[in-house]
């Protein structure tokens, strides 16, 4: 592992340009710079090509005889495929209004990072081999040639973009770069390039049905070992089935809030809500991963994985799927999931809410509601016993994640749900949070330790918005509804604005909320004690 | 200065030559058939580009979201900036097309002092927007050359355009702001630096051409003053097709024509296209909605994924120690 400057020296950034044409500006492969490749093993298991043992930093990377065919053929199917991409490689005038809207050029200063280059480097080769001006006038016409690299530089910068949308958001064509990097990550992938952060969980997910390769027994264990916890914090012990067939609703959500701290706490505030509104639900050891590294992979990656949800539902008989907080696991079902494997079978129904009744017509085809959506309209309709002031001893804000936000829209419920299971809410600037929200620099697969230097530039402007909150009006704790961001942004702030916590919606929830037969709680879902909590809003 | 500016430059200035020269030397090649050829490729070109887009289909619903969801009564739907369903999806694109709504969100930032500062930018959106509406107005006032009789709405266009009222001929205000945005969007190209940085041949070429365009076309109204019924003569003849290049119109008017020629010619394989592409971005024109409805994608493949008995079968024993219920027993 490589040390990384402090935070003082990081944000020393030069914005300014080199002289030589980016053309000619080889990119950085030392140490630190790149994630680690993917095991050939597991390259094997997932029938992917080219799989070898190799590094980013060797000379020789070991690309099969005939890459730069294979790299044009892609190309040309998925230029066939993909209208997006087609117009994407045609329509931009380089205005270079998305250039400073990414966190990774904010934070690295790198121009490359600047999403409108991000895409000529795939630009340049479609000119090259598609585009009559290309092949003529070569440079002039802002064509080159493909070389290893080429290969190379695509390797380091479409693993240097988190497909979080924000540039597309200002584009006046609306040119989305991770439609491009989907791409280019998909070419990279016939040719054996891809990196294990990625591999790995997509290959546990198809084996054992989660990123994090969680047996089935172990599943349960963790999921008792959470209710163990709960009965002790408050009394009530909330008894969740497995793969039980006829219950109502499946619940699934992403396998990092089992696995480690913020996230186990989010689950243990969903374990608890279910608890409080006698919900007949089920969670399955099988279809036990919400998260969907595939879309980091391949559309057909991502699209095998996301499979399990239907094929699981259908098979336990469930009217409808309730997904936990997630972020990218949102854009798969929001964009994704219907189109690739649905319809749904014919058991399904369109979701409805047992506790309140409301209907929640905006996924009748899908089946499948977001917890944020679930849990707000239970507090419109004063289904929940909440005593907000056990929070108040934070100070909350909340991170919007990139994809609920500008791959969905969901921005105002989870903020409802906040405003009502804690006191103090603070927004962050405005041109930091909802769709124009900042990613937290680890998302798409790239929340791997060996690039941590690259994961702190990427977060920058994210924790410049909480470090902003933290000093204006205390801000201590940062909400989000996205297992990634539970994972990466801990460190993040530890690193730029010392003495943010993070926690997920339902924690809050969770701590808010007045279980039926509950005793006094003397501590938080952390064993934080609670110093006078009981009854401080009343 | 770097090549792609080079080019441009020395690119807009032959061709501007070239029509002057050529107007006087093969006034039928200039005054005829490459006008003719350049719009058969204008139109021609366009519609290819237009069907090669549109041939690739669109698998996936992915509009970017850049407001709240339609989710329940109580919480206030962001109706334009996130559409879920195709008539407010008409009114985002309307917002796009005719406001450059996207644009408008502009912002740019810096850090100072440890801390990431974002400033309003509005100039690239507003000479943006100026750019294209007087550019639009130049080409509405100039059907005048291609219409008789001259219809009244176009007569409304020259009054407002004419508004200010000052010198004679009076001044036409689009002209010059067609010329001033065009050289305000060189300017900031060569100016700023991660923006030359971007910037290719393809950049600076169009915009240069355009703003020779609007000079040559100023300089002929307000300095050279050709001899504006002979100019018309001929372009009535272009359009009815019976084509006469008349004696004694100045070179000037031909470098204008050749270059307006160029830029027909060359519009439909350039970024220019952008005016027909924005109309079929998927992150734009299409409804949020693909939770309630499905979109169809044509080539969904059928893939084999790991499904639950085979993952009964490599867990079954593990699952009944634990308790938990399985389709089979062995």
């Amino acid at each position: 592992m490589v040390d990384i400057p402090n935070a003082d020296e990081l944000i020393q950034i030069d914005r300014t340009p080199g002289k030589e044409s980016w053309m000619d500006v080889p990119p950085d492969l030392s140490e630190g710079r790149f994630c680690y490749p993917a095991k050939p093993k597991t390259l094997e298991y997932l029938g992917l090509p080219n799989a070898r043992v190799w590094s980013p930093s060797d000379e020789d990377w070991q690309l099969p005889p005939d890459w730069q065919k294979i790299v044009h053929e892609g190309f040309k199917e998925r230029l066939d495929k993909y209208r997006s991409l087609k117009v994407f490689m045609d329509i931009c005038v380089r205005c270079g209004a998305c250039a400073d809207k990414c966190h990774y050029y904010i934070g690295s200063g790198d121009p490359k990072n600047m999403p409108v280059l991000r895409a000529e480097l795939l630009r340049s080769i479609y000119r090259n081999d598609f585009t009559m001006a290309g092949k003529i006038l070569g440079r002039i016409a802002g064509a080159r040639k493909l070389t290893p690299q080429v290969i190379k530089e695509w390797f380091s910068y479409f693993y240097q973009c988190t497909e979080c949308r924000r540039c597309s958001v200002y584009c006046p064509y609306g040119i989305d770069t991770a439609e491009i990097t989907m791409m280019a990550r998909e070419l990279l992938n016939l040719l054996g390039l891809n990196i294990n952060w990625i591999k790995d969980p997509v290959a546990n997910c198809s084996r054992t049905g989660n990123h994090l390769g969680i047996q089935p027994q172990n599943m349960v264990e963790i999921i008792d070992f959470f209710c163990d916890d709960i009965e002790e914090i408050t009394g009530v012990r909330p008894n969740p089935t497995f793969n039980r067939k006829g219950a109502e609703v499946l619940f699934i959500t992403p396998s990092g809030d089992a696995f480690a701290d913020p996230g186990t706490y989010t689950y243990m505030g969903y374990l608890m809500l279910f608890e409080a509104i006698g919900l007949d639900y089920t969670i399955s050891t099988y279809a036990s991963e919400g998260g969907n590294f595939g879309l980091f992979t391949s559309s057909d990656m991502m699209k095998k994985i996301n499979a399990k949800m239907y094929h699981e539902a259908e098979r336990l008989g469930v009217k409808w799927i309730l997904g936990g907080e997630c972020g990218h696991m949102w854009r798969v079902i929001n964009q994704y999931m219907d189109t690739m494997n649905g319809p749904t079978g014919p058991k399904m129904e369109i979701p409805k809410s047992p506790i309140t009744g409301t209907v929640f017509k905006n996924a009748a085809s899908t089946k499948m509601v977001h917890i944020a959506e679930f849990t707000a309209d239970l507090i419109r309709n004063g289904k929940l016993n909440l005593k907000p002031g056990r929070n108040d001893h934070l100070k909350v804000t909340y991170h919007d994640s990139c994809n609920p936000a500008r791959a969905m829209g969901m921005l105002d419920e989870p903020r409802y749900v906040l405003q009502n299971v804690c006191n103090n809410f603070y927004e962050m600037p405005e041109n930091t949070i909802r769709e124009q929200t900042f990613c937290c620099g680890s998302g798409s697969g790239l929340n791997t330790e060996e690039i941590m230097e690259l994961r702190m530039r990427g977060g920058l402007p994210r924790a410049n918005a909480v470090k902003h909150v933290h000093d204006k009006y205390g801000v201590n704790m940062l909400s989000c509804v996205c297992a990634i961001d539970r994972a990466v942004l801990p460190p993040l702030m530890d690193y730029w604005v010392p003495g943010v916590s993070v926690t997920g919606l339902h924690e809050l929830v969770g701590n808010a909320l007045v279980l039926d037969g509950e005793h006094e709680r003397e501590t938080n879902l952390r064993f934080e004690p609670l110093e006078n909590a009981e009854g401080a809003d009343e | 200065m770097n090549q792609h500016l080079l080019y441009s430059l020395a690119a807009v200035l032959v061709l501007g030559l070239i029509g002057y020269a050529g107007g006087s030397g093969m006034p039928y090649l200039f005054g005829v058939i490459i006008p003719y050829a350049a719009m058969v490729l204008f139109f021609a070109g366009f519609a290819m580009r237009m069907l090669g887009w549109v041939k690739s289909p669109v698998p996936f619903r992915i509009p970017t979201t850049c407001g709240q969801q339609q989710s329940f009564s109580w919480i206030q739907h962001s109706k334009y900036d996130n559409p879920s369903n195709k008539r407010d999806v008409l009114v985002r694109m309307l917002l796009e097309i005719f406001l450059f709504r996207s644009l408008f969100r502009n912002t740019k930032n810096e850090i100072r002092e440890g801390k990431v500062v974002y400033n309003l930018e509005i100039w690239l959106w507003l000479f943006g927007l100026i750019f294209h509406y007087s550019f639009l107005v130049v080409l509405v006032r100039h059907l005048r050359f291609f219409l008789e009789p001259i219809p009244a709405l176009l007569k409304v266009v020259e009054m407002l355009d004419g508004i200010l009222q000052i010198g004679l001929p009076g001044i036409l205000l689009s002209g010059f702001l067609l010329l001033g945005a065009a050289l305000f969007l060189f300017a900031r190209r060569i100016l700023i630096p991660q923006v030359r940085y971007i910037s290719l041949t393809a950049d600076y070429f169009p915009v240069l051409l355009i703003a020779s365009i609007a000079g040559t076309g100023i300089l002929m109204r307000y300095v050279a003053k050709v001899d504006i019924f002979t100019v018309k003569q001929m372009t009535m003849s272009l359009a009815t097709f019976s084509p006469v290049v008349p004696e004694g119109i100045g070179g000037l008017f031909y470098a204008h024509f050749f270059l307006v020629c160029v830029l027909f010619a060359y519009f439909p394989f350039s970024k220019l296209m952008h005016s027909g592409g924005i109309f079929l971005s998927p992150t734009r024109n299409m409804a949020n909605n693909s939770r309630a409805v499905r979109h169809i994608n044509p080539w969904n493949p059928k893939l084999k994924f790991v499904t639950y008995a085979d993952y009964e079968d490599e867990f079954r024993e593990k699952m009944i120690e634990a308790g938990l219920p399985v389709e089979k027993k062995e």
